[in-house]
C-alpha cells in the first residue's frame, strides 16, 4: 500500500472516529457510533500494517501481541462489574500513558530518521512533552484506579507545601528538557529523559492522591483528556495526523467532561485540581464545622417506606455511590417495575456527579434494565419535584443538600443540587448519619418532610420490595 | 453489686398509679436489678402485691424499709418533703418533678445528695420518644377527656335512625392538636361523633385530616410553631380572629374539648363565659388544661361544674383514672431510659452526660442542680435565625463563594481579549519559528481539537459513561505509532538503530494499547447495549 493510500485511510478512520463520538448524542444511534469507533480503529491499524512503515517482518510480532493485548482486553471487558466501570475506565487510562511513554522512548533511541536544526529541537520537543503527558497519565491513572477499587483511601492525602512540591517539580522539568534538547549523543539525552519520567510520575501520583473521593469524576475525565493528549503529542513525534486528530478528540472530549463536572460540583478546575475538599487548605472556608443544622431526623421501617410509596401518585428516585456500592441497582428496578404496573409514576433523578464517573449511575440503571427514557438529568427534573409525593434518595448525600442552596458558608454552597426537600416526603436510604465525601453536614435530614431509612440500600430495598408486594 | 429498683406507693391524695407493673419489672430483673415494691403500691391500679413476687420482685412492709434497701427510687408524681428525707442520701430519683414549678424541692432534694431525672424533662427527640411520658400521659388524658364527656353527655355520639326516630350524631370541637388532643380526636371520631379540631400550627392540619377529624383554620396568617414542636404564644390580630372563630364553633357544637399548653406559661384562655352561654344547654366542656388554669373562663380546676346549662370538667387526674394503662406506659418508658442508663446490662446505672436524653433529664446531679440543661439541638432552627446567619457570611467565604460561581457565567470581554491575545502570540510564534512540516501539524490539530469540541457537547449526559470508554478505546489509535515502530523501515538511514530495543518497547506498548483497544470498544458495546426504551 503506497503512502498516498495509507493517507487516504487514515482520512477515512479519522471521520469514523467523529461520527463515533457524534453517534453518542443519543441512546439510538450510540450503538452505531461504538461501531463506526470499531470499523475506524480497524481501518486504521490494517492500513498501517499495509502501509510503507511496517515491513513483513514485522507482521508476526504484531499479529502476535495484537492477539494477546485483545484476548485479556475482551475477558476484562466481558468479566467488569458494571459497579466497577470507574476502576476499569481508569485503568485503561493508565495503559495509554504508558504506551505513549514507551513510543516516545522508542522514537527517541530510533536514529533511523535523522532531523536537523529547528526540525530536531521541535521533534526533541515534542518527545520530551509525550513522554510525560503519558509517565503523569499514566501514575496518576493507576492511582485513581486504587481509590476508586478502595486499595487506596479515598482521604485527600495533603503533604506540606505541596504546591511549592509541585512547582518544583515543573521548574526541574523545565530545566531537564533545556538539557536534553541541548544533549549531543542519545546517551546524554536518556539521563535527562530518564530523570524527567521519575518526576513525572511522581507528579502524577501525587496530583491524584490530593483529590478526595467526591472529585473523582474530575479526575477520571481529566486523566481521560490526558490519555487524547498523549496521543496527540505522539502524533507529533511521529509526524502522524491521524494520531494527532484522534488524541485532539478525546483531549477536548475529556477536557469538556472535565469540565462539565466541575460546574456541576460549582468548584473551579485549579480548585479541584489543587486538590483537598473541604479540608481548609485550599480556599473552601472551613464552614464545616460552623453551622450544625438542628432539628429531629425522624427514622421510618421499610414497611412504612414501602406503605408511603404504594400509596404515592409520583415517585423519583435519586440514585447515588451508596446504590452502586451496595449493588443495589436491580432491587431498584423490581420495585420500579411494582410501581408502574400499579400506576405509580416512577421516575429516577440523576445528578452529573452521582457516583465515581460521569454517567455512572445511567450505566447501572440501563444495566438493571430500567428504561432510559424515565432516567432523565438533574435540570430535566427539578421543577417536578414539587408535584412529588415520596423522592426516595439512595446512598446520596451532598447532591441532595439544601444547604448548597440555602447556606452561602457552606463549604458546598451555589453546587446545583436535586431539590428533593420540595416534594411532599422524601425518604433518604443511608447506613448512618455520617456525612458525605464533602464532609458537610446535610439539614435536609433534619427536615420536617423527610425520612430517613437506616441500614444497607440493598438490605433495606429488599425488604421494601417485600413489603410492597404484599 | 447490682443497684436495687425501689418502687414505693404513690401518697399524693387521689393518685392512682404506680411506677412499676409486672411486666417491665421482670425485664428490669434480666438487666440485672434487683427490685423492691412497697406493700399495696399498685393495688389502686389493680396490680396486687403477689402479681410483682411472680415477676421476681421483693415486697417491703412499709415505706422505710423500702427506702432503706432501695439505690433508685421511681415515683410518679413528685416526691413530697417526708418522702425526700426518708431517701438515703445518693439515691438515684427518677419520677414526674416540674423543677420549674417546685423550686423548694429541687433545693431539698440536693441537699439530700439525690440525682434526680425528671420525666417532664425529657428532651423531645426522636430517640428519646421512647422515654416520653408527657406523650404517653397526653395519650391517655385525650382518650379519658372523650369518654369523660360522654359520660355526662345525654346523648349518643353516633347519629342513627331508629324506629323511634332520628338521632343526629354529637358534633365535638377538640382545641389543640397536639398528642391529647389527636387520642381525643381518634377517640371520639371512633364513637361516631362529627369531629372538627383547631390548632395555631397549620402543619397539624394534615394529622388532623388523618384522624378522620375536620381541620377549622383560624383566618389570620401567622405560624404558630414555636420550639420544640409545642405552640407558642400569638399576636393579639390573631387571637381576636381565634375568638371569633372559636365563638361560631361553640354556637354549633356539643362537646368542646380544650388542649392548649403553652410551657412554662399559664394556659391561655379561650372558651369565654359568652362562648359557654352561647352553647346548648347539656353540652359539655372538657378542660385538659385545667391545672394550669383552664382554657375556659369558668372552668374549675380538678372539680366538675354546670354553668349555664353547660357541664365543664376541670379533672386534673385524667390519667390517673385510667390507673391501669397510665401505670403500663409510664412503667414501659421509664424501662426504656433506665435501658439507656444501664447500656451494659449490668445492674448499674450510669448518668451519662455525653447522651443528649440523659443529660436533658437529668435535673440533679449527686446534688448539684444540673437544671436547666444548656439548649439542646431540638428542633428545627427557625428560618428567620437561618435567614439571618446567611445574610453575614465572611468576607473570605464571600470572596470564595464569587470566585466559585464564576465558572456559569459567560466569560467577561476583558477576559475573552486576554484569551484571544495569548493565542495570538502563540499562533505568532508557531507561524513565525517551526518549521513548515510542523505548522502543518499543528493546523491539523487546532481543527481536530475544535471539532471536538462541537461534537462532545451533543452528547447525553446519560452517555457520559460510554464517552469516556469509547474516548478512552479510540485513544488507543497510539498503537499505530507503536506498528510503525516495530519493524526496521526498508530505506536504512544509520546502521547504529537499536532494533532489539525498539522492538521490544514497541510490543509491549501495541499489547498495551491491545487490551485498551478490544477491551474499550468491547465495554461500550455491552453497555450501549443495555440501555433501552
Amino acid at each position: 500500500m503506497s503512502e498516498n493510500l495509507a493517507t487516504v485511510a487514515y482520512i477515512g478512520a479519522t471521520i469514523l472516529f467523529i461520527l463515533s463520538l457524534g453517534g453518542l448524542s443519543n441512546a439510538e444511534t450510540s450503538r452505531r457510533g461504538n461501531f463506526y469507533g470499531m470499523l475506524g480503529m480497524t481501518i486504521a491499524v490494517v492500513a498501517t500494517m499495509l502501509g510503507p512503515r511496517v515491513t513483513a517482518l514485522g507482521l508476526p510480532w504484531i499479529i502476535g501481541s495484537l492477539a494477546v493485548g485483545g484476548a485479556v482486553g475482551i475477558y476484562a471487558a466481558r468479566k467488569v462489574q458494571m459497579t466497577q466501570m470507574p476502576e476499569l475506565v481508569a485503568l485503561m487510562h493508565s495503559l495509554v500513558g504508558l504506551a505513549a511513554c514507551l513510543v516516545g522512548f522508542a522514537s527517541y533511541v530510533d536514529t533511523s530518521i535523522v532531523y536537523t536544526g529547528a526540525e530536531k529541537t521541535i521533534h526533541e520537543v515534542e518527545i520530551y512533552i509525550g513522554i510525560l503527558i503519558g509517565a503523569v497519565t499514566f501514575s496518576g491513572s493507576i492511582i485513581a484506579f486504587g481509590k476508586l477499587s478502595g486499595k487506596i483511601g479515598g482521604k485527600p492525602l495533603l503533604l506540606p507545601a505541596r504546591h511549592w512540591l509541585n512547582l518544583l517539580g515543573l521548574l526541574a522539568v523545565i530545566w531537564f528538557g533545556a538539557e536534553f534538547v541541548a544533549a549531543h549523543d542519545v546517551d546524554a539525552g536518556m539521563l535527562a529523559l530518564a530523570i524527567m519520567t521519575i518526576i513525572a510520575l511522581l507528579f502524577g501520583i501525587h496530583m491524584v492522591m490530593a483529590i478526595g473521593g467526591a472529585d473523582m469524576p474530575v479526575v477520571v475525565s481529566m486523566l481521560n483528556s490526558y490519555s487524547g493528549w498523549a496521543a496527540a503529542a505522539t502524533g507529533f513525534m511521529l509526524a502522524n495526523d491521524l494520531l494527532i486528530v484522534t488524541g485532539a478528540l478525546v483531549g477536548s472530549s475529556g477536557a469538556i467532561l472535565s469540565y462539565i463536572m466541575c460546574r456541576a460540583m460549582n468548584r473551579n478546575f485549579i480548585s479541584v485540581i489543587a486538590g483537598g475538599f473541604g479540608t481548609g487548605g485550599g480556599s473552601t472556608p472551613v464552614a464545616a464545622a460552623g453551622e450544625q443544622p438542628a432539628g429531629e431526623v425522624v427514622a421510618v421501617s421499610a414497611a412504612e417506606t414501602a406503605e408511603l410509596l404504594r400509596t404515592a401518585k409520583n415517585v423519583i428516585i435519586v440514585p447515588g455511590y451508596g446504590m452502586a456500592v451496595a449493588q443495589a441497582q436491580h432491587t431498584v428496578y423490581e420495585i420500579t417495575k411494582l410501581l408502574r404496573e400499579q400506576g405509580v409514576n416512577v421516575r429516577f433523578g440523576i445528578h452529573p456527579v452521582a457516583g465515581r464517573m460521569p454517567g455512572h449511575m445511567n450505566v447501572l440503571l440501563a444495566e438493571a434494565k430500567v428504561p432510559y427514557d424515565i432516567v432523565l438529568e438533574m435540570d430535566e427534573i427539578n421543577d417536578d419535584f414539587p408535584d412529588t409525593d415520596v423522592s426516595m434518595v439512595i446512598g446520596a448525600n451532598d447532591i441532595v443538600n439544601p444547604a448548597a442552596e440555602d447556606d452561602p458558608n457552606s463549604p458546598i454552597a451555589g453546587m446545583p443540587v436535586l431539590q428533593v426537600w420540595r416534594s411532599k416526603t422524601s425518604i433518604v436510604m443511608k447506613r448512618s448519619m455520617a456525612s458525605g465525601y464533602a464532609g458537610v453536614d446535610n439539614p435536609l435530614f433534619f427536615r420536617e418532610n423527610n425520612r430517613m431509612l437506616f441500614g444497607d440500600a440493598k438490605k433495606m430495598l429488599d425488604e421494601v420490595l417485600v413489603a410492597l408486594k404484599v | 453489686m447490682s443497684l436495687t429498683i425501689g418502687i414505693p406507693r404513690e401518697i399524693y391524695l387521689g393518685e392512682k398509679r404506680v411506677a412499676a407493673v409486672p411486666d417491665v419489672v421482670e425485664k428490669w430483673r434480666k438487666l440485672g436489678f434487683g427490685v423492691a415494691i412497697e406493700s399495696g403500691a399498685g393495688a389502686l391500679a389493680n396490680f396486687a402485691d403477689d402479681t410483682y413476687l411472680a415477676a421476681g420482685a421483693t415486697v417491703a412492709d412499709s415505706a422505710e424499709a423500702l427506702y432503706a434497701q432501695a439505690d433508685v427510687i421511681l415515683k410518679v408524681r413528685a416526691p413530697t418533703s417526708t418522702e425526700v428525707v426518708a431517701m438515703r442520701p445518693g439515691t438515684t430519683v427518677i419520677s414526674f418533678i416540674w423543677p420549674a414549678q417546685n423550686p423548694q424541692l429541687m433545693q431539698e432534694m440536693a441537699a439530700r445528695q439525690l440525682t434526680v431525672l425528671a420525666m417532664d424533662s425529657v428532651p423531645r427527640i426522636s430517640r428519646a420518644q421512647k422515654m416520653d411520658a408527657l406523650s404517653s400521659m397526653a395519650n391517655i388524658a385525650g382518650y379519658r377527656a372523650v369518654i369523660e364527656a360522654a359520660h355526662h353527655f345525654g346523648r349518643f355520639f353516633t347519629g342513627q335512625i331508629t324506629a323511634a326516630g332520628k338521632v343526629p350524631p354529637a358534633k365535638v370541637f377538640v382545641i389543640g392538636a397536639g398528642v391529647a388532643g389527636l387520642a381525643a380526636l381518634g377517640a371520639a371520631v371512633s364513637l361516631g361523633a362529627i369531629v372538627r379540631a383547631n390548632d395555631t400550627r397549620p402543619e397539624v392540619a394534615d394529622q388532623v385530616k388523618s384522624m378522620g377529624a375536620e381541620f377549622v383554620p383560624v383566618d389570620y396568617q401567622e405560624e404558630g410553631s414555636g420550639v420544640g414542636g409545642y405552640a407558642k404564644v400569638m399576636s393579639e390580630g390573631f387571637q381576636l380572629a381565634q375568638r371569633a372563630t372559636f365563638a361560631k364553633q361553640a354556637a354549633d357544637v356539643d362537646i368542646i374539648i380544650t388542649t392548649a399548653l403553652i410551657p412554662g406559661k399559664p394556659a391561655p384562655t379561650l372558651i369565654t363565659a359568652e362562648m359557654v352561654k352561647s352553647m346548648r344547654p347539656g353540652s359539655v366542656i372538657v378542660d385538659l388544661a385545667a391545672e394550669q388554669g383552664g382554657n375556659c373562663e369558668l372552668t374549675v380546676p380538678g372539680e366538675v361544674v354546670v354553668r349555664e346549662g353547660v357541664t365543664i370538667i376541670g379533672y386534673t387526674d385524667l390519667p390517673s383514672r385510667l390507673a391501669k394503662q397510665a401505670s403500663t406506659l409510664y412503667a414501659t418508658n421509664l424501662l426504656r431510659l433506665i435501658e439507656e442508663l444501664c447500656k451494659t446490662k449490668d445492674g448499674r446505672i450510669d448518668v451519662n452526660f455525653d447522651d443528649e436524653a440523659i443529660r436533658g433529664a437529668t435535673v440533679i446531679k449527686q446534688g448539684e442542680i444540673t437544671w436547666p440543661p444548656p439548649p439542646p439541638r431540638l428542633s428545627v432552627a427557625p428560618p428567620a435565625a437561618n435567614a439571618a446567619a446567611a445574610s453575614a457570611p465572611t468576607p473570605a467565604a464571600k470572596k470564595s463563594s464569587h470566585g466559585h460561581g464564576g465558572s456559569g457565567e459567560p466569560m467577561s470581554g476583558k477576559a475573552l481579549a486576554g484569551v484571544f491575545g495569548v493565542s495570538a502570540v502563540l499562533f505568532w510564534l508557531v507561524g513565525a519559528y517551526a518549521p513548515p512540516s510542523f505548522v502543518a501539524h499543528f493546523t491539523v490539530f487546532v481543527l481536530a481539537c475544535f471539532i471536538g469540541y462541537m461534537v462532545i457537547w451533543n452528547v447525553a449526559p446519560s452517555l457520559h459513561t460510554p464517552l469516556m470508554s469509547v474516548t478512552n478505546a479510540i485513544s488507543s489509535i497510539i498503537a499505530v505509532g507503536a506498528l510503525v515502530q516495530v519493524a526496521p523501515p526498508l530505506i536504512d538511514g544509520s546502521g547504529d538503530r537499536p532494533n532489539e530495543l525498539i522492538l521490544g518497547l514497541a510490543i509491549t506498548a501495541l499489547t498495551l494499547t491491545a487490551i485498551n483497544m478490544f477491551g474499550g470498544f468491547a465495554v461500550t458495546r455491552r453497555m450501549l447495549a443495555m440501555f433501552r426504551k
